[in-house]
């Protein structure tokens, strides 16, 4: 009887260790991804809303603050946005109705003064019985660019711009239009909140749950050139001074369709051979449809992935975000062709394409991108300290330099003379991607960087889905707009 | 049981040259400990949450619980010196811990109806260790117990079926069948049933074991009882079940069923006993699956809780998802008391009070939790094992798996290891019925350690005695359907407590 004595104890183990182990595996290695859960908002927003939350901050102001509430509201606090339209992308918001997103969510724990760096605040705390104190976030956003950039967006189209620092990877500017107020959706009640969001949501190109920098994608068009450029040099088949076939069509093996050069742009004014000078400022698509049979899409593939195609900027705290595509199945020579001028299954965010321009920028070194740049404990105690990491070694700095070089001829005599700006040294590089077939419409981009023998900024800037005639010189206007503000011309 | 035998002699001899300490002062220093626990915990919430009314109800909490703590300790010291000096110490840190969240929660509730938890728990608590302390002054031996085992299959099956009465029943609350109400107050049998059914399975079980285990015809490597010896054990399960059934109470199905399995092995020490148990229960859960519309809501709002549309459903998993927020809220070391939102969750006080705790305690403050009832249940199956007389052995492992059973069901339920059940955890949920059955539980596992623990007075006990008598019945019948029919066996003297 004893022997089954104690087996029924060891059966009473086992039982009492599963508790045990399910309570860690819900408290402690699931307990971010519960916490994190979209019914989980309203629980967030009461935590939130009952103390005072740190602040998000741009060059020390407030872009999001707790203010108190009048005695007997609801709650203590509530959260209130400034200029709310440039930083709705990056702060999100604390909605009854629409959740928590972007910073809000995932520096939630900072910001309320839980995360570990605070511990000892809180076991502080708890003597002097002092309420908890969230810590403050500054961004690495510069608010000068920021709204130059928003400014040099237009109202009527769905566009973003990011500027990166290309030496340290601080992001700069990152906004997008349309915008919305982020206090609509912070309101103190559900049913306000949730009728402001139906309002809202009528316009279909605002993006209420992600930041379209880093979770929309589209074809890079041209942009992408320049990783046919970073793998061509690799590979030996370009060099600075070379000449290619610059035919108005080339057929690719094995299709009927021929790649054509665009046809209202000045390619065909050299129609045999060209330099690739010339192919760059004038965004040529036949020599890239024909080098890229020979640098293979392997060889593609491993170089797009050092710039970061092909896996999330998950880090950011940017939730959603998406892995800029360069396809993994096997390409035609026809689809090889199409991907080389950054059409077919061929995918970049904005955020993506600015990374390529700081890689060049950078002499070959991409940093990675960060967007905080301080925390602060509310005794103004430093908890965390931007340091510059290094995302990869995106090429070596002789190549770098070289399509540097390359990137001059755009801004100075091809498809970017909108963007020069006198006195300062540009790089950059256009890209039209068309949308489908027969729509008309496009997508364009410009990337670049200035000055361009020692960058301080490197920029991508998008406009999706406009006509042919609206995107002329569009990007390139946006581009120059913003880098005014950063140089102050 | 042979082994104990043999240990008998130098162990009484060891007990010759040293008395046998009683440890009750050990136990007042761990209770002034858990009374610390408790202390703590009930000031930390009135001086948060109850700091704008200056609340200061903990005094009483603590002042009230310490009393009562005292007044166990000192019927111990009177009636069953050499108990375990660890049981009490750990409930009453339970009951404290217990009594404190739910004063938490009481403050935190802008209801007046709901804001007087934690006084009407105290009440309960306060009843329970009265009987706690009853129990123990009638009873003194837990052996006279073993008598009445009809009696306890009667009041098992009363109780059971109480709920379904016309008129005493308190109808169907929160899906379950298993109140009734006598006047304002509204009790639950089965609470009560849980006890008298370990008391009916450990007389019959205890008294007619050989029986079970030798009469028979053998099959096979099988040997199979005879029919009249399993009649009453089938009798009580069934009615357990089969009421369980109407009454849509899950949890305690669970449980009665545990309970039923284990003291069925402990007393034949067979394997196949569990094995045949959980094939059973298999072909019972299947069939409650197929036929049983609220078994099938149970298990989808289990297996779907995050998908939206189950979770904004009535009776849908808002109830279990807002546990797991406030348990992953509360993290690693927990927002400390006052700190958390635990009043987000239904029935926060009850059914999910350790979500409740988890949130505002933490991960490591959960651990500590779990660990005072694994200290509970080990001393009790410590008890068990001590114990020198196989009622006692069955009656001691029987109401520790209770224990340990009706926590992991309720609790596995919250943390979504299986489908949520509505049970009470044992001494930290806010519920009197639950309460008082577990304190008289308690008295019982007291009663049982202590007659393990105290000096063995030789043969001539109560316990020999009548153990005795039963093995002579035995041996009798052995003999008669042997065909070897003699007039009864001479009576001759066993030696050492320990029989069969």
């Amino acid at each position: 009887m004893n022997q089954a004595i104690r087996r029924t104890w060891v059966a009473v183990v086992v039982l009492l260790a599963i508790i045990m182990g399910a309570t860690t595996y819900v408290q402690f290695f699931a307990a971010d991804a519960i916490n994190n859960n979209a019914l989980n908002a309203s629980r967030k927003l009461d935590a939130a809303n009952s103390s005072p939350r740190g602040s998000i901050l741009v060059g020390g102001e407030a872009i999001a603050e707790s203010v108190k509430n009048p005695e007997g509201s609801t709650y203590a606090y509530k959260r209130v946005y400034n200029d709310a339209k440039l930083y709705s992308g990056l702060t999100g918001y604390f909605s009854l109705d629409a959740g928590v997103t972007q910073l809000e969510s995932s520096q939630n724990q900072t910001l309320m003064g839980s995360s570990d760096d605070q511990f000892f605040d809180r076991i502080a705390n708890l003597f002097t019985g002092q309420d908890d104190q969230g810590a403050n976030i500054e961004l690495t956003i510069d608010a000068k660019i920021q709204q130059a950039a928003y400014d040099a967006l237009p109202d009527d189209f769905k566009g973003t711009v990011v500027v990166l620092n290309p030496k340290t990877g601080e992001i700069l500017a990152m906004v997008s239009k349309p915008s919305f107020d982020t206090n609509l959706l912070a309101v103190q009640s559900t049913a306000k909140a949730a009728a402001n969001r139906a309002e809202l949501s009528k316009n279909k190109n605002v993006r209420l749950y992600w930041n379209p920098a880093v979770q929309d994608r589209v074809s890079p068009g041209s942009t992408f050139k320049l990783l046919d450029l970073v793998a061509g040099f690799e590979t030996g088949y370009f060099t600075l001074d070379g000449e290619y076939d610059n035919s108005e069509k080339w057929t690719p093996p094995g299709t009927s369709k021929p790649l054509g050069n665009f046809d209202g742009g000045n390619c065909a004014q050299q129609p045999n051979k060209a330099s690739l000078r010339f192919i760059v400022a004038q965004s040529c698509n036949t020599p890239f449809g024909q080098a890229i049979q020979e640098i293979g899409q392997n060889k593609m593939k491993e170089v797009t992935e050092r710039f970061g195609f092909n896996s999330k900027p998950d880090w950011l705290g940017l939730s959603p975000s998406a892995a800029s595509v360069w396809p993994t199945e096997t390409m035609s020579p026809g689809n090889l062709a199409s991907a080389a001028i950054g059409q077919y299954d061929v995918q970049a965010t904005v955020l993506q394409m600015a990374m390529v321009a700081a890689g060049i920028a950078n002499d070959g070194v991409l940093m990675k991108p960060q967007l905080i740049k301080q925390v602060t404990g509310s005794d103004l105690q430093v908890l965390q300290d931007f340091k510059a990491e290094k995302y990869s070694t995106v090429t070596t700095a002789d190549i770098a330099n070289n399509i540097t070089e390359l990137m001059r001829g755009p801004v100075k005599s091809g498809t970017a003379t909108r963007a020069a700006i006198p006195g300062l040294d540009i790089a950059a590089k256009t890209g039209t991607a068309q949308i489908g077939t027969g729509t008309g419409k496009v997508n364009a981009w410009i990337t670049g960087f200035a000055p361009a023998d020692d960058p301080e900024v490197a920029i991508a800037v998008n406009v999706e889905n406009i006509t042919y005639n609206q995107s002329h010189g569009l990007t390139s206007t946006i581009m120059k707009n913003v880098l005014k503000a950063v140089f102050n011309k | 049981m042979n082994a104990l035998a043999t240990d008998a002699p130098s162990g009484m001899n060891k007990r010759k040259q040293r008395p046998q300490p009683t440890r009750r002062t050990l136990e007042l220093f761990l209770l002034v400990l858990a009374l610390g626990v408790t202390a703590l915990a009930d000031y930390l919430v009135s001086s948060s949450v109850g700091a704008s009314s200056n609340d200061t109800s903990w005094i009483t909490h603590v002042v009230v619980l310490g009393a009562l703590g005292l007044g166990v300790n000192i019927s111990l010291r009177l009636w069953a010196k050499y108990a375990d000096p660890f049981i009490l110490p750990v409930v009453v840190a339970l009951n404290g811990i217990g009594l404190a969240m739910i004063h938490r929660l009481d403050l935190a509730s802008t209801s007046a109806a709901g804001s007087n938890a934690a006084t009407s728990q105290l009440l309960y608590t306060g009843l329970g260790m009265v009987c706690a302390v009853v129990v123990m002054w009638i009873i003194r031996d837990h052996r006279v117990l073993r008598r009445f085992t009809y009696v306890w299959l009667a009041a098992s099956v009363v109780l059971l079926v109480l709920p379904l009465v016309p008129g005493l029943g308190a109808g169907t609350i929160n899906g379950a069948n298993i109140w009734i109400r006598i006047g304002s107050f509204s009790l639950q049998p089965g609470e009560f049933a849980k006890i008298t059914l370990a008391l009916f399975f450990a007389s019959y079980l205890g008294s007619k074991r050989d029986l079970i285990l030798l009469a028979g015809r053998k099959i096979g490597p099988l040997q199979l009882p005879r029919a009249r010896d399993l009649g009453p054990m089938l009798v009580a399960w069934a009615v357990a079940l089969g009421v369980l059934v109407f009454q849509r109470d899950l949890g305690s199905a669970i449980m009665f069923f545990g309970l039923f399995m284990v003291m069925i092995y402990v007393a034949t020490g067979r394997v196949s006993w569990i094995v045949i148990g959980l094939v059973l229960m298999a072909v019972g859960a299947a069939a409650a699956m197929m036929f049983m519309g609220h078994v099938q809501r149970r298990v989808n709002v289990w297996l779907n809780a995050f998908d939206p549309s189950v979770y904004e459903a009535k009776g849908g998993s808002l109830q279990i998802v807002q546990g797991l927020f406030a348990m992953a809220n509360g993290g690693m070391v927990g927002t400390g008391l006052g700190g958390g939102q635990p009043y987000r969750i239904p029935v926060a006080k009850s059914d999910m009070i350790y979500a409740s705790l988890g949130e505002e305690l933490g991960l490591i403050g959960m651990l500590a939790v779990v660990c005072l009832f694994l200290i509970l249940i080990s001393r009790g199956i410590r008890a068990a094992l001590g114990a020198r007389d196989s009622f006692g052995k069955l009656l001691g492992t029987g109401l520790s798996f209770i224990l340990a059973l009706q926590f992991f069901v309720v609790t596995a339920g919250v943390l979504r290891v299986m489908p949520l059940t509505g049970l009470a955890t044992p001494f930290l949920a806010a519920g009197g019925s639950a309460l008082l059955a577990n304190w008289i539980l308690v008295s019982l596992l007291l009663l049982i350690s202590h007659n393990a623990r105290r000096p063995s007075t030789g043969g001539g006990t109560l316990s020999t005695t009548e153990q005795g008598i039963i093995d002579r019945k035995v041996e009798a019948k052995r003999a008669q359907e042997a065909g070897d029919a003699g007039p009864g066996a001479p009576a001759r003297p066993l030696t050492g407590g320990e029989n069969a």
